[in-house]
């Protein structure tokens, strides 16, 4: 054994074998020492495969002891190619794959893509009334689902669970309008090009009031559970911050460019659907941090509920389909034994009765219509920011090129701005405040 | 947007629904012989080696884009347009060679832009007080490998949140010179978008900080969403019958 005369564990003999007093007397020196040699200073790898890192998102933060000095992201673990396959499909089979992009807001990618086409084609104006209201109904129903994921799974990854089970539990009530509106939880595949695939069935409008009712009780559990509570709040305050310079220069859009006091909402600022129709507020803070993110979802859940019902009030009898039957597709839908299909009334009439709507019918299923050549893009405003289509046609039966802006993609660029030079814990807290589902991410 | 003028909302070039314009051609998607072309599509069902025998195998259809468009171009465009002209002189560029042209198609405002003056124009937009184009959507690309000499086009959307405007810039490469400078330094947001435009499409933005793949993996050959890259795929087999992979089936040109 040596007993150098820089050790400070000086040992001593007892009857037991050799007891060595740790004095730490030298503490300071230490640290000094290991700070010098950045010997604290690592490479964290979280992901892909992380509960926290919303789904197969990759973050590589270079930390020093606690303190993230650079973080960056590694995307594309979710790249399924859906804009390269749109080429290889008709104008109306794109709804099917555009929904599947960003997963949570299903109801906003179909509803942009389509709005596109519509441009595309010059018909706007043509769309029935009861479809485009349908359609708003759903986008915001859709808002709330997509900000309870938000808030539930940001809960989580705080450590609080029950806020976690509240939220998917008010989601699940989201899901069951869906399924009955549409037959699907997810990738509905419900809003086309000219309307929608179909009427609402017997019982949506009693259900959803009933819901945005159940909904408004709700809310108020949230504020009670999350939003004076000096945990969530210490958690949350300053964390994730990104001032409205930083917005517009990262690109952020959506809840983030919001917490930073700028009240920019397409929905306003550049109206679709008829949205400067509709009585509703855009709320913002101007904390810039996570905190803010969740009140103003918290908010716009509020606001979604006043536009669903006033969707509720104008709802009127009348088409969902865009009168042109050269684009209208599919119109005559039925639910028989095995599933959705055409109804058999059409079947027997473009079978048995009249050979030029069974060549009609056989055109349109198999070539699809064609878009005059040009581009359009198109933005609405997702619960995550501006969702931009830009939509290419070369006159043919099928997309030339198919682009989306997502707002995840986008946003997630400021995930470096917002965690570096923060601790490795609230990482997790401005990645959630992000909100970025990899699905719309990646695409 | 606050759109100019209501009444010519979901028009094409001419003012015309483009499905009810009776000088257009009569045929689908087809406008007259304005336009630019962009490339001739031939038959109709996608076969081209002879196996065409439907009587179509000798349609031959010329793609026009919407071509340039002559002032005024209505509404807020005019004054957009005469700011941005406005400012380039003021720095001492001519906006003739600056602009090659401007479009004005289905109530959106396009400008094609030069693609080295690129920076310069994005810069101006976002900072005159007039225009204050603050935030970028980013970069989309679009392959035409029928527009000889300008193969490659990126489109970026420009939105002005001071005056609620949202304008198009346009700009083309060669497929031998896939060279376009990077706006980066003016619009930070779009670090992440060229780059996937670099990965989809292999245009090189001249001046961006790390220009590397960013979806697909580092290693990839090839760049996936150009026209010539094929989409693949594998034949299925469904309630017994084969069915062809997506890029293999009918296709109506």
């Amino acid at each position: 054994m040596s007993t150098s005369s820089t050790s400070h564990a000086t040992p001593r003999e007892t009857t037991e074998g050799t007891v060595y007093t740790v004095t730490g007397g030298d503490w300071d020196e230490v640290v000094e020492a290991a700070a010098k040699t950045d010997d604290e200073r690592i490479v964290v790898n979280m992901g892909p495969q992380h509960p926290s890192t919303h789904g197969v998102l990759r973050l590589i933060l270079e930390i020093d002891g606690e303190t993230v000095t650079e973080a960056r992201c590694g995307i594309g673990y979710l790249h399924t190619g859906i804009e390269k396959n749109l080429e290889y499909r008709t104008w109306t089979q794109g709804t099917t794959f555009v929904t599947r992009m960003d997963y949570l807001t299903p109801f906003f990618n179909e509803t942009a893509y389509c709005l596109a086409v519509e441009k595309l084609l010059g018909i706007q104006d043509d769309i029935p009334d009861r479809a485009t209201i349908i359609r708003v109904l759903l986008m915001e129903l859709n808002r709330l689902s997509s900000h309870l994921v938000c808030i539930a799974t940001g809960g989580m990854e705080l450590g609080a669970t029950t806020i976690m089970i509240y939220g998917f539990r008010d989601r699940e009530l989201v899901l069951d309008i869906y399924e009955l509106i549409t037959g699907l939880r997810m990738n509905h595949a419900f809003v086309r090009p000219g309307g929608l695939a179909q009427d609402l069935p017997p019982g949506a409008v009693d259900q959803v009031r009933a819901f945005v009712k159940k909904m408004r009780k709700n809310l108020t559990e949230y504020d009670k559970l999350a939003t004076g509570n000096p945990v969530f709040k210490g958690r949350m305050q300053g964390i994730g911050y990104l001032d409205l310079a930083g917005c517009l220069a990262t690109g952020a859009t959506g809840p983030v460019l919001r917490s930073a006091g700028l009240p920019h909402d397409l929905r306003k600022s550049d109206p679709y659907c008829g949205y400067e129709t509709y009585d509703f507020e855009v709320p913002t803070t101007d904390t810039c941090d996570a905190y803010g993110r969740f009140l103003l979802r918290l908010e716009e859940m509020r606001q979604s509920l006043r536009i669903v019902e006033q969707c509720l009030d104008r709802l009127e009898p009348g088409p969902v389909m865009v009168g042109d039957k050269k684009i209208a597709w599919p119109a005559q839908l039925a639910l028989g034994p095995d599933g959705l299909g055409n109804s058999l009334d059409h079947i027997k009439k473009i079978m048995g009765t009249s050979m030029e709507a069974l060549i009609h019918h056989f055109k349109l299923v198999t070539e699809g219509f064609r878009v005059p050549p040009g581009q359009a893009y198109v933005a609405v405003e997702s619960p995550k920011g501006e969702l931009g289509v830009h939509a290419v046609s070369d006159g043919g039966t099928r997309p030339y090129r198919v682009h989306f802006r997502d707002p995840s993609f986008t946003n997630l660029q400021a995930m470096a701005a917002m965690c570096e030079g923060g601790q490795v814990a609230d990482v997790i807290v401005a990645v959630a405040s992000i909100d970025p589902v990899m699905g719309g991410v990646d695409r | 947007m606050s759109d100019p003028d209501k009444s010519t909302h979901g028009t094409g070039a001419n003012g015309v629904n483009p499905d009810k314009d009776l000088n257009a051609q009569n045929l689908p998607g087809q406008r007259g012989d304005q336009g630019e072309v962009i490339g001739v599509r031939r038959g109709m069902f996608g076969a081209n080696n002879g196996g065409d025998t439907s009587g179509y195998g000798g349609l031959v259809r010329t793609v026009r884009l919407p071509g340039a468009t002559s002032r005024p171009y209505g509404g807020w465009f005019d004054e957009v347009a005469d700011e941005l002209e406005g400012a380039l002189e003021e720095q001492g560029l001519v906006p003739e060679n600056v602009i090659e042209k401007t479009v004005v198609d289905r109530g959106e405002l396009t400008f094609h832009i030069e693609r080295e003056y690129l920076p310069v124009v994005a810069k101006t937009l976002r900072d005159d007080p007039a225009l204050r184009f603050e935030l970028c959507t980013g970069v989309s690309a679009v392959h035409f490998p029928g527009d000889k000499g300008r193969e490659l086009h990126a489109v970026y959307h420009l939105r002005s949140i001071t005056h609620t405007r949202l304008i198009r810039l346009e700009v083309s490469a060669p497929d031998g010179d896939p060279h376009i400078p990077s706006v980066v330094s003016v619009y930070p947001t779009n670090d992440w978008h060229e780059r996937e435009v670099y990965d989809f499409f292999g245009l090189i933005f001249d001046g961006h900080p790390a220009l590397t793949r960013i979806m697909m993996p580092d290693d990839w050959q090839g760049f996936p969403q150009r026209k010539d890259y094929p989409l693949g795929g594998i034949p299925v087999e469904y309630k017994g019958a084969q069915i062809p992979a997506p890029d293999q089936r009918r296709s109506y040109s």
